[in-house]
């Protein structure tokens, strides 16, 4: 029961975080405007991981291994940028 | 009902009577006739058997648009096709090729049917997700085949921008979908590997006895997992910028069309390496039982599988040297290049310390090995050539590239492919089949293999581009040679299908270990029950315990 009600709760947080990406995509623009939907993604995400991948009931390995798709990522990010900014 | 003995004679050839042994009565294959049986069935055999008939009738499409390609080729006018035409015909047959044969073809067919016999499980972890994911699979390519019939896509396999997103007319959303939903049975069948290989191995089968082929279709595992969700997004944000004018790729709109070839190398690196990493696992398995000893360096060999994974990800940017990619990216791109043949390397000089003085048969399958063994050396050391900087500004983007690539993934892992076949057949049917026409087609598989391809080094390093069908008349001597090479490569990869099919109605039962070998797969019955083992096996010794028999010792 009590799982129920933090799920819910969740999704009533991703929800608000949703309407704060909206609301952001028409007050700011440019770099800002990027930089706080970016945010607001990685507070989703974060959200997401925690409770319905349900990272807070498992060990330290399982979360362990779970960071690793985010380390690939960085693989991706760090290569391109490396690219984009010495071009 | 009479029960039916075992035959008595298993060499006896000419006892061509229908009867049934023991073990075929009990196999997998008679546990249920229905098509119900076979199209809902969660077992990982017949599972794999579905995989089986579904990426040899794709292989076949493929091929089919090869040809058509060859024969135009023929002369240096393009009569046959036109240039749109031709473009289609290239196009899907890298699609159909890469997605629909290439990657699932060995994990998906002997990776579902061996593992859980390797590790002495009973069936896959989740064997409802692997019955979906072969579901997913189909799908995606009904939608192929519905792109095909539509016209085609003329945007090669690679989908570059701006092309694919601002002018081709082609079916590139459509394509884009049915790639995107083959994706997700890649994740699936990557997932249920690794839980598999994680969960369900036998009291005493530890991590330093997995036979490797399952180390390598664990690592293939890890980049399906990592890599193709990369994939599904590019695809999808091609998908929105066509649709939506989204401005990823378009420069008008703020993008940059070389973030694509980012993304989509980022997937696609590793993803030649889903491509020939479990073809590895599978040689390794046929250089131990043709060799009769144990891997010299089991564990380097195994390593080097998880090793290639990882560094495979971090090379991408070789396909991009003259894309306009900034000049610092490119040499480290270059120099980290290099470093992904170190653990190939250590495969190949480690297959070949393990044939020293061994014992060696030239049966079927071992003839498919060694033709692995020589073509994937010269496709990876031409892949070194084109990782030099200097060289690649040559020969990029033209035949060179092309034959390059062939030598891995169609002399390499599709002869693999045809090794594993052959090895793995008598354990999958439970008959043998005509060894004098196996080592036939192994034969006419490596000859004309090579002079198909071969000719497209040199016209390569002539200059001729590839995807062009008008070319340079000087060009044509060397385009025949490799359409007549093409020829023979047809008619030999048909081959196997004529006698294995045959030997599964005249050959004779195999008996549970046919090739003498090592390995859990071997201990069960051929073929196999439905639930692999009656008792849970338990492993108490190293892995390839081969005793060991050296040429000469026993005259
Ligand atoms: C081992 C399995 C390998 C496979 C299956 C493979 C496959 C491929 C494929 C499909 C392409 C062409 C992509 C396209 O433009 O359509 C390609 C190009 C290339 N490969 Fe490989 N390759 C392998 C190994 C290597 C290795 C070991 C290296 C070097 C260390 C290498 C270096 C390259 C380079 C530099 C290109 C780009 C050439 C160009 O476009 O100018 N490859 N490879
Ligand atoms: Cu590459």
């Amino acid at each position: 029961m009590q799982k129920t009600v933090s799920f819910v709760f969740v999704w009533f947080a991703l929800v608000l975080l949703l309407a704060a990406t909206v609301t952001a995509s028409f007050m700011l623009k440019g770099p800002a405007g990027l930089a706080v939907s970016l945010g607001i993604a990685f507070g989703k995400s974060g959200l997401i991981y925690w409770h319905y991948m349900h990272l807070n009931e498992e060990e330290g390995l399982q979360r362990i291994a779970a960071l690793g798709a985010g380390a690939w990522l960085l693989i991706l990010f760090a290569f391109v940028c490396a690219d984009y900014l010495t071009r | 009902m009479t029960a039916l003995q075992e035959r008595p004679e298993q060499a006896d050839r000419h006892d061509r009577g229908l009867s049934e042994t023991d073990t075929e009565r009990q196999s997998y294959l008679r546990a249920g006739h229905s098509l119900g049986s076979w199209f809902f069935t969660r077992d990982h055999k017949r599972i794999a058997i579905l995989y089986l008939f579904a990426i040899t009738a794709f292989f076949m499409i493929g091929g089919a648009a090869a040809a058509l390609m060859r024969l135009d080729l023929l002369t240096s006018a393009g009569d046959l096709l036109t240039n749109e035409g031709y473009n289609r015909a290239f196009t899907i047959h890298g699609v159909i090729m890469v997605w629909f044969f290439l990657i699932p073809s060995i994990p998906n067919t002997f990776g579902n049917f061996l593992v859980p016999l390797m590790i002495g499980a009973r069936d896959l972890a989740f064997p409802r997700l692997n019955l979906l994911s072969w579901y997913i699979f189909v799908l995606a390519g009904g939608f192929t085949l519905f792109v095909l019939i539509a016209g085609g896509v003329d945007t090669g396999w690679t989908f570059y921008t701006p092309l694919s997103s601002m002018f081709s007319h082609g079916n590139v959303v459509l394509a884009a979908v049915a790639v995107f939903i083959a994706g997700f049975s890649s994740i699936l069948t990557g997932l249920n590997f690794i839980v598999t290989v994680h969960k369900l191995r036998c009291p005493g089968m530890t991590w330093d006895r997995l036979p490797l082929f399952v180390w390598a279709i664990y690592a293939t595992s890890l980049i399906l997992v990592l890599a193709t969700p990369v994939l599904s997004i590019t695809l999808v944000l091609i998908a929105a910028e066509r649709l939506f004018g989204l401005g990823i790729f378009d420069p008008k709109l703020g993008g940059d069309p070389l973030l694509y070839q980012h993304l989509f190398w980022f997937y696609s690196h590793p993803a030649v390496y889903i491509m020939v990493l479990p073809a590895l696992g599978v040689v390794s398995e046929l250089v131990a039982a043709a060799a009769r000893k144990p891997v010299f360096g089991y564990k380097f060999v195994a390593g080097s599988s998880i090793a290639i994974a990882v560094i495979g990800f971090f090379v991408w940017g070789h396909h991009m040297f003259v894309a306009g990619q900034s000049m610092y990216a490119s040499a480290v791109f270059s120099f980290l290049s290099l470093a992904v043949a170190v653990p190939s390397g250590i495969k190949v000089y480690n297959w070949a310390a393990t044939l020293y003085k061994g014992h060696i048969s030239l049966d079927p399958p071992f003839l498919y090995g060694m033709t692995f063994i020589g073509l994937f050396v010269v496709g990876g050391l031409t892949g070194l050539m084109l990782a030099m900087l200097a060289v690649d500004v040559h020969v990029h983007d033209t035949y060179f590239v092309v034959a390059h690539f062939h030598y891995i993934m169609v002399g390499g892992t599709v002869s693999a492919f045809f090794g594993a076949l052959h090895y793995w057949w008598p354990k999958i049917v439970g008959r043998t089949y005509p060894l004098v026409w196996g080592r036939l087609a192994a034969i006419f598989i490596f000859l004309g293999f090579n002079l198909t391809f071969f000719p497209q080094f040199l016209l390569g390093y002539l200059g001729m581009p590839r995807r062009y069908h008008v070319y340079a008349p000087e060009f044509q001597m060397l385009h025949v040679l490799s359409s007549a090479g093409a020829s023979l490569l047809g008619l030999a990869y048909l081959m196997p299908l004529v006698y294995l099919t045959w030997s599964m109605r005249y050959g004779a039962p195999a008996g549970d270990n046919p090739w003498d070998a090592t390995g859990l797969e071997w201990t069960t019955p051929s073929p196999p029950p439905k639930h692999n083992f009656d008792e849970i096996p338990v492993v108490d010794r190293p892995p390839y315990d081969y005793e060991i028999e050296m040429e000469g010792e026993d005259g």
